[in-house]
């Protein structure tokens, strides 16, 4: 078949126009992943595209860029699943890390995310004997978050950091679940304490982009849920994003459905004055705009049992 | 046609615009809505963040309401409600201890979560149900000339195992799919399909205005004169920090966001009014203008 790829291309060493889309015309067997095309292209077509690979077969993470936008593993995505209907490929480098040379980002602000989390086991009390034992079952609900190959597509396709770069982004946050949730580390309280902080855990905005892009099931967001969920229960209620996770689960569990301005209200502080002034013009505007929430707020007719399954689930 | 409703809490909340607007398009296209006075707020993936077998039961709940009631769907007019919805179903329907568990959480009311209820947002009833053929001959004042962005809000598009992309692709170009077919022009950007920036307002709004910034500021250089949105915490921030946005882009946006109801609305020629457009922050009479309605 014969397939265009039109690839973002980025030379460093070009006086103009360093940034610029090349297409390559190809003629490549049914079965071609994105991969594949690009070394023939570098083997029979143009020497000068870089593009970093080893093992072509998911495990080793190096050639992960993006296709159509989105962030992947070149060598798990099949041609005939990315082409347009004139069989044309976009491929571009990774986002949110800088560019070295076409396909070849800079990785450096990826590493140093992982290495903030502590990415290693930090037992406390006396060293055992033998090595140190962690339940079978205990282990379970880590296995995904073990699956990762830090192959950076998960941290390209986040759009806190497109905004935000001290946000500790998917991959570290993940990675920080690992140790978290491992019954052999001692040091949980003092991640949470860590992860709390501005940048951490808490500035996730939850557009599932990570989950979607991670070529091996991790699904970064829903280890960054973990972790909200259990430093909470924990006692690390006192970030704005613990509150309102709390406020808002309160009002449910009053009324049955969502009560907007209590959440507004009460998330910053009934006495935080400054934040309150800070919200108002927002409030005022709403108000005049007739779009305020309503301020008397009724209870669902059966309310009693959304009472009841929050009481359930918290006794659990 | 005929299926449960569940408008939401935002939508009679933040945003009473959309109750109406929505009321009035299903109406004219004969579609009837049962509202599901008794269902609970999905929790919207912050109530999942402090417990995650809270939200998935109090949306088994719902959709077991929804077949007490006789229904096999539940219309949804926000993306968010679509997404935590569906994501609750699909956690479900592939986990049958987990299924049990939840089941008896709410044996005390009676209900039982099976698996044949689906949510389905009007955007998809639209298109997959009435057809775009009925649509049509309702479109008595053709919006040709408006220029539309898309803003699909992330919840609509992923993750994208959950929402029935296999079954039914045309679902992720459903709004362009509209869009053209009310005879304006979509404006296609790539923030169409990012984060608005909604969920961390509380927690960062400089980051969560920002987003609003590139995609309003990215969709009026790219010349469209308004954004059209099937989620309405996405209007919420869109639209009532766009002031905030364009003080902090250091230049006037000025782009009007549209509820797509409200697109729909207005193509059938219904009032401004009618599709409480007064009501947003960002003045919408350029586009009223566009569509001989000022």
């Amino acid at each position: 078949m014969q397939v265009k790829l039109a690839v973002k291309r980025f030379d460093p060493e070009r006086e103009q126009d360093q940034s610029y889309v090349q297409d390559y015309t190809l003629d490549v067997p049914d079965h071609y992943t994105v991969l594949d095309a690009l070394i023939q292209t570098r083997e029979e077509v143009d020497e000068s595209l870089a593009v970093r690979c080893s093992c072509r077969a998911s495990i080793c993470g190096s050639c992960a860029m993006r296709v159509n936008g989105h962030a992947g593993l070149g060598c798990k995505t099949k041609l005939l699943d990315s082409m347009d209907k004139d069989g044309v490929v976009q491929v571009e480098p990774m986002g949110n890390q800088p560019v070295v040379k076409d396909l070849v980002v800079d990785m450096s602000v990826f590493w140093n995310k992982i290495r903030a989390v502590k990415p290693y086991l930090q037992p406390e009390g006396p060293e055992p004997e033998r090595e140190y034992v962690a339940s079978n079952d205990s282990m379970l609900k880590l296995l995904q978050t073990m699956g990762c190959i830090m192959c950076g597509a998960c941290v390209s396709d986040c759009t806190v950091l497109e905004v935000n770069e001290n946000f500790l982004g998917p991959a570290a946050l993940a990675k920080a679940y690992r140790f978290v949730g491992d019954p052999r580390d001692g040091a949980t309280n003092q991640r949470f304490g860590e992860l709390d902080e501005p940048g951490g855990m808490w500035d996730c905005t939850r557009c599932f982009e990570c989950v979607e892009a991670c070529p091996k099931g991790v699904a970064p967001m829903d280890q960054i849920m973990n972790l909200r969920e259990e430093a909470a229960a924990a006692g690390f209620t006192s970030t704005i994003g613990a509150r309102h996770a709390e406020i808002f689960a309160d009002t449910v569990k009053h009324s049955g459905w969502l009560d907007e301005l209590q959440l507004a209200v009460k998330t910053p502080g009934m006495f935080n004055i400054g934040a309150q002034l800070h919200n108002m013009p927002v409030g005022i505007r709403a108000f005049l705009r007739g779009k305020l929430p309503p301020i008397v707020h009724k209870a669902i007719p059966s309310v009693r049992f959304v009472r009841r399954i929050f009481e359930k689930i918290e006794e659990d | 046609m005929k299926y449960a409703f569940f408008p939401g809490c935002v939508s009679r909340g933040g945003c009473p615009e959309l109750y109406p607007a929505a009321l009035k398009v299903c109406e004219r296209l004969g579609i009837e809505l049962d509202e599901m006075v008794d269902a609970s707020c999905t929790g919207a993936g912050v109530l999942q963040e402090k417990n995650k077998k809270l939200g998935d039961t109090l949306n088994a709940r719902t959709m077991a309401i929804a077949e007490r009631m006789g229904y096999d769907t539940i219309m949804v007019i926000c993306s968010t409600c679509q997404g935590v919805m569906s994501r609750a179903k699909y956690t479900l329907d592939n986990d049958d201890t987990y299924r049990a568990e939840i089941n008896a959480l709410l044996a005390e009311e009676e209900l039982v979560y099976t698996g044949n209820v689906q949510p389905k947002h009007l955007l998809w009833v639209l298109i997959e149900d009435v057809g775009l053929d009925k649509i049509r001959e309702q479109v008595q004042q053709p919006l040709s000339g408006v220029k539309l962005a898309p803003f699909y809000g992330c919840y609509i598009v992923r993750p994208s195992d959950s929402l029935g992309f296999d079954e039914n692709p045309e679902r992720q170009t459903s709004l362009e799919t509209l869009i053209e077919l009310v005879g304006a022009e979509t404006i296609d950007f790539a923030g169409k399909t990012r984060c608005c920036g909604f969920p961390i307002l509380t927690i960062n709004e400089k980051a969560s205005v920002n987003m609003v910034a590139n995609h309003t500021g990215d969709a009026k250089d790219l010349g469209a004169d308004a954004m059209v949105t099937p989620c309405p915490l996405c209007h919420l921030n869109l639209d009532g920090y766009q002031p905030a946005a364009a003080k902090q882009r250091g230049k006037s946006i000025s782009l009007p966001i549209l509820h797509f109801p409200q697109m729909m609305g207005l193509a059938m020629g219904m009032s401004a009014k009618e599709l409480g457009l007064q009501r947003h922050v960002i003045d919408t009479k350029p586009v009223q203008k566009k569509v001989g309605q000022v």
